[in-house]
């Protein structure tokens, strides 16, 4: 096992540095530059021309490349041309909103997702089975940005019931510990502060899970189909087996498989997920900073975020390989 | 298995906490009424986070937003207008070559620190800028610094302005002298910048050895410029909290404030991207009120009760032409043909704010130079057709850019009016490849770097001088506009040395005859960008130069 993690870890060497390449050799190829994203309409020649000098952007490529692979192996990402900040600091400051959203919106697509895509399968041709297969289907067309924008319209704006933006109440002071605001409101005591966030996390969440509830429900329903067909299965309940056990030990946990697989590359694109809707509910996470970056032309966060979130992928995928050997223990073996 | 159990229990514990407590919350928000807070906080949404709280080293109007609810420059203007007025300073005057500035600083005015302001503060923040080093020296930081006052003590890179700030005297306790080497078309307007504005000289020695970096691909603002708390002025608030996370920006109160207090006691600077998120987020009551209202939103909004004052025109909107891009820009009959071509006025009606103005030169009315005198050139497509045949041009192509995902306060809906200018030019018998690009960086680096035969610029004024709108694009050769004709450069030129201000306004006005006969481009229009309030607000008098003092707001 533990020679296992090694290795996937090591692969991640080459992995982000061949990625570094290919992002260098794609931001130098973009027109404009991050002199004139901070100069805006007042941007002349000579001042683009200074700023570039000044940020080292007038060097050949592999200059520039080489001064990030050395910043990079000191574990720094540099400054954001943007803010003027570390861009460390910067994702440290958005992150837990990203997680936080993305954990809600996991959390949501799970929940709801498996039971629902189990019963629809029991129930093959019912009306429940009929209702989740459409209702994923519309998950699955519908973009995640108009889908936040109807939401946002009918029960923030009209119905007043949710926030239309951010993370907390304006004026509410809550103690930071953490940086999860949920968290940090049930560690602090302060309940109202947890409520809060809680309640500002309800429509982003909802919204970003739309896509991973359809993916899951529609898996889920597909694999535990398949698993019901199984000679064992039939044997199982041959054999007299009580029916709860028969689902859950053998139906459920082996259709789990490629669900778990499914649910880990879910994850890793929820974050791109998360820039729309973080984008639509102003909700200050990494998501709507990368936006901004974009439009900024801020290659150290570009390229900050896009390495992080290549790191992501391959724990995630390591971390999907290790639940997938506790759920089928024939893994293991192999 | 009883594991399993346990776990399930716990997880439905936690499950049914979450839930008791976001129901409470609910119940909580319910109970509030969904004003957004109570009436001692006022919420006002911009687009875009301030990059620093320190207003010199910053450039742009989200920063200048707040930073001027908390200091205050030597003059300022007018309440609701455009015209110069005393701020730290209660008079000033300068010698008649306008190199010597004095200023008569107002008295009993306090900083947020609890330092006395005076004279020697005023000088001790003017020779800070003036003695800056290192990346403090980069355009990017010190923008305005240099654009009024050139450059630095001691230059360190070839490229900037030679320094015109000669020195500070604090001839009294309340009379400061700023004197300049050269007479400049940026003073006094100048002296009312918010980039300019005074700090309390404890603060600046407390911070001045934080360094603004820039190495490593980018330039980083020193640490105290991102911190509430560190930065003391005089004005009627004080910065308390700088929430990078959550985007807002609070301020408190100062109650030893020199002038009328304050009436509401917090006030927040939230910032919200998108003009629909501002929009819905004044309609749900979640915020009090916002800036850069979309002109389409305006009769929406008015029809819901909020309020939507605009502001006079303080801008102008203008298609640019690069003669060395399209060499048949060079042609001033060609030019001209544009010019007619293009129904102004139809684009003011359809597109703009009520109040909106078509443009006859490239600066607004409310400018002081503005000329009734210019050659003007309406719409007449059969004449555009006719001065195109006898340029030989009847068949001209052009490439006509337009920035997307983007709206400006001069320019609200850029792909509809190009559409509009299009069909227009297509009339007169010109064929138009059209160019969107992204607004930032692609189409402004397009733009100044002359790429685009035709485009749609603009430019909203910081002071109220002339030299602000036309020196910014015909003082000099522009690689934008590709053209070099000395009469036009010497009659801006000329206007910007003049110290006599009556002389000046005339010296303006002849600059933008000649501009106007030569017609490099063609200002389009100006318009008066809007504001939006809640219905329950007393919202402050709106400034053309976007310079609204938010003390003056309270609740109905």
């Amino acid at each position: 096992m533990l020679r296992l993690v090694v290795r996937r870890l090591l692969q991640l060497i080459p992995t982000l540095l061949g990625l570094s390449v290919l992002l260098f050799l794609w931001l130098n190829r973009l027109p404009g530059g991050p002199a004139s994203a901070i100069l805006g309409e007042r941007a002349t020649p000579t001042e683009v021309a200074r700023i570039n000098r000044a940020l080292g952007l007038d060097q050949p490529v592999w200059v520039q490349y080489g001064r990030f692979l050395k910043r990079i192996a000191e574990l720094d990402l540099g400054t954001s041309t943007k803010t003027g900040q570390p861009v460390w600091d910067e994702f440290a400051l958005r992150f837990p909103a990203t997680v936080e959203l993305s954990v809600a919106a996991m959390l949501i697509a799970v929940v709801v997702g498996i039971p629902l895509g189990y019963l629809a399968a029991r129930r093959r041709g019912g009306w429940l089975d009929v209702a989740s297969v459409s209702g994923s289907l519309i998950g699955i067309c519908v973009p995640v940005f108009f889908l936040g924008l109807i939401l946002k319209g009918i029960f923030a704006v009209n119905l007043h019931v949710f926030p239309t933006y951010g993370r907390l109440t304006t004026g509410l002071d809550a103690t930071e510990v953490t940086g999860f605001a949920v968290l940090d409101g049930l560690l602090t005591g302060e309940l109202d502060a947890a409520g809060d966030a809680l309640w500002h996390l309800v429509l982003p969440a909802v919204t970003l899970a739309s896509i991973p509830l359809a993916v899951i429900v529609r898996m889920t329903r597909a694999s535990v189909l398949e698993v019901l067909g199984e000679d064992y299965v039939r044997t199982a309940e041959a054999k007299g087996l009580e029916k709860r056990v028969v689902r859950l030990r053998h139906v459920l946990r082996n259709a789990l498989l490629p669900v778990v697989t499914a649910i880990g590359l879910l994850t890793g694109s929820l974050l791109s997920g998360a820039v729309l809707t973080e984008s639509v509910f102003d909700f200050g996470g990494i998501g709507s900073f990368i936006k901004i970056a974009i439009d900024a032309r801020d290659y150290p966060v570009l390229v900050g975020f896009i390495m992080f979130i290549a790191m992501i992928y391959v724990v995630i995928n390591l971390l999907v390989d290790l639940a997938y050997s506790l759920i089928d223990p024939r893994v293991r073996v192999n | 298995m009883r594991i399993s159990k346990s776990r399930t229990v716990r997880a439905v514990t936690a499950a049914l906490a979450v839930g008791m407590i976001a129901t409470g919350c609910a119940s909580e928000r319910g109970k509030d009424g969904d004003k957004g807070g109570d009436k001692d906080t006022f919420v006002f949404a911009g687009a875009g986070d301030p990059s620093s709280l320190d207003p010199a080293l910053a450039s742009d109007g989200e920063t200048f937003r707040v930073t001027r609810q908390a200091f205050e420059a030597l003059l300022e203007h007018e309440p609701g207008g455009s015209k110069l007025v005393g701020g730290l300073a209660e008079s000033w005057s300068s010698n008649d070559a306008g190199t010597v500035w004095t200023f008569n600083l107002r008295e009993n005015v306090k900083f947020h620190d609890g330092e006395a302001f005076n004279a020697a503060a005023v000088c001790a923040n003017y020779d800070h800028w003036f003695n800056w080093k290192g990346t403090y020296q980069s355009s990017a930081v010190s923008y305005y610094w240099q654009s009024i006052m050139g450059g630095f003590a001691k230059n360190e890179d070839k490229d900037a302005p030679k320094a015109n700030y000669k020195s500070c005297t604090a001839k009294d306790p309340n009379t400061a002298v700023i004197e300049v080497h050269a007479p400049s078309a940026n003073l006094p307007g100048g002296f009312s910048l918010q980039a300019l504005a005074i700090h309390s000289p404890k603060a600046l020695k407390a911070y001045a050895t934080q360094a603004a970096t820039g190495k490593d691909d980018a330039i980083s603002y020193p640490k105290y410029s991102q911190e509430a708390g560190t930065v003391a002025g005089t004005g009627p608030y004080r910065i308390t909290k700088w929430n990078k996370g959550n985007k807002e920006v609070t301020l408190q109160r100062f109650d030893e404030y020199w002038g009328d207090k304050a009436k509401v006691k917090n006030l927040v600077f939230r910032t919200i991207s998108t003009e629909e998120g501002r929009r819905q987020a004044l309609q749900a009551g979640d915020i009090q009120g916002y800036d850069l209202v979309s002109p389409a939103d305006v009769k929406t909004l008015e029809k819901g009760g909020f309020q939507v004052p605009t502001r006079d025109v303080f801008n102008i909107f203008y298609v640019g032409m690069s003669q060395e891009k399209h060499p048949a820009l060079k042609k001033p009959q060609v030019r001209q043909a544009l010019a007619h071509a293009i129904d102004r006025d139809n684009i003011v009606k359809t597109q703009l704010p009520e109040g909106g103005k078509t443009a006859t030169q490239f600066m607004p009315d409310t400018v002081a130079g503005f000329s009734d005198k210019v050659k003007t050139y309406p719409f007449d497509t059969a004449k555009a057709k006719q001065l195109l045949a006898a340029a030989g041009e009847s068949k001209l192509k052009i490439e006509f850019c337009y920035p997307t995902e983007v709206t400006r306060p001069y320019m609200p809906a850029p792909q509809d009016i190009f559409e509009l200018m299009k069909a227009d030019l297509e009339k007169a018998g010109v064929t138009v490849t059209p160019k969107p690009l992204k607004w930032a960086p692609d189409y402004l680096d397009a733009t100044e770097a002359g790429a685009c035969a035709l485009h749609m610029l603009g430019w909203t004024g910081d002071f109220n001088d002339g030299y602000n709108f036309i020196g910014t694009w015909f003082a000099e050769y522009d690689k934008q506009w590709g053209f070099k004709d000395p009469k036009v450069f010497d009659a801006v030129t000329a206007a910007s040395k003049e110290t006599d201000p009556a002389k000046r306004v005339e010296a303006y006005k002849k600059a933008n005859d000649i501009i106007m006969e030569y017609l490099p481009g063609l200002p389009v229009s100006s318009s008066p960008p809007a504001i939006a309030f809640a219905k329950d607000v007393n919202p402050p008098k709106v400034s053309p130069l976007t310079q609204e003092n938010f003390a003056e707001v309270s609740f109905k």
